[in-house]
């Protein structure tokens, strides 16, 4: 499965095959969130990946913005079972990121301004598959969608894609975030339905 | 009732069954709790007064900030905005999670 989309507009065929089970599509964008929206100004701004040895590496607003950035155009899924296809984004690749940093590290969990956090395997951030965007449709992300800057996993279910993203712990073992200590599914694969825990 | 040969904290069984009130160490599963349980969510919760293990003020717990437009419900504290409950459904279980007040007081209606 292709996580970057070609860019083919929506022909109902075309709609069903890229409609994981259980979702449907819309055409808005639907705002969710566990928490009051964090305003962050980008001067504050900060970006940290701290390995599992302790060791911290930081970008602040102008260092993240001046990295290679890519423009991907993502069908996004929700676990509350809406999808929307097409969406334009900015930012930069988990890989480059992530290139310079040394780790035996299998898992990673994330945290947002706010408290919010998620886990996931390392190997799902990298390959061109996650980014830190700062950009959505030509434009800044707007805060209730996660700005100044959100983490995008497109392959998996969008909680996954923690908006107001601060930082990034490397992890030996695996540790639940704030929904996958609820009940809900530790990896959330959209295509195999992985909704909630045993799914 | 309860099976009083279990001495899981390795004590003898030197208790005599007829010393079974005054054994500290005994305790009964939670089918013990069956009762008070039922009793207690059987009432609407939204009456009850939690305490918030972040800044220690009580409030009920229809005050809080609960956000819904979420994979599950939030409720956070009115005074420091720390998730002092959450609840998530899937089709099979309810999931409950309480870690963030530290003790809940419920008024119970005696007829
Ligand atoms: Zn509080």
């Amino acid at each position: 499965m292709g996580v970057v989309s070609p860019g083919f507009h929506g022909r109902p065929r075309e709609s069903s095959r890229r409609l994981p089970p259980g979702q449907y599509e819309t055409h808005d964008f639907p705002v969710l969130s566990a928490g009051p929206t964090p305003r962050i100004d980008r001067e504050d701004w900060e970006f940290t990946v701290t390995t599992e040895t302790g060791d911290r590496h930081s970008w602040n607003w102008a260092e993240l913005t001046s990295l290679p950035s890519e423009s991907p155009t993502l069908d996004l899924h929700c676990v509350t079972k809406w999808s929307k296809f097409d969406t334009s984004w900015q930012g930069v690749s988990l890989d480059v990121l992530l290139t310079g940093v040394e780790t035996a590290a299998d898992f990673v969990m994330v945290s947002s301004y706010g408290g919010y956090t998620t886990n996931l395997p390392l190997e799902d951030l990298l390959d061109g598959q996650a980014w830190i965007a700062y950009g959505y449709e030509g434009d800044d992300i707007p805060p209730e969608h996660g700005g100044p800057a959100r983490l995008l996993v497109p392959h998996l279910y969008f909680w996954k894609s923690a908006k107001w993203v601060h930082g990034m712990r490397l992890l030996t073992g695996d540790e639940p975030g704030f929904w996958e200590s609820l009940g809900y599914h530790d990896y959330g694969d959209p295509w195999r339905e992985q909704r909630y825990q045993g799914d | 009732m309860a099976d009083m040969n279990h001495h899981p904290d390795g004590h003898p069984a030197s208790h005599g069954h007829g010393h079974g009130h005054e054994d500290s160490d005994e305790y009964e599963d939670g089918n013990a709790m069956a009762g008070p349980l039922s009793e207690i969510f059987a009432v609407d919760l939204t009456s009850a007064h939690g305490r918030c293990a972040n800044c220690g003020i009580t409030e009920p717990v229809a005050r809080l900030r609960v956000y819904t437009r979420a994979p599950g419900l939030v409720g956070r504290c009115p005074h420091c905005a720390h998730v002092t409950l959450r609840m998530t459904r899937s089709p099979d279980n309810a999931w409950l999670d309480m870690s963030g007040t530290t003790t809940l007081r419920i008024p119970l209606t005696t007829t």
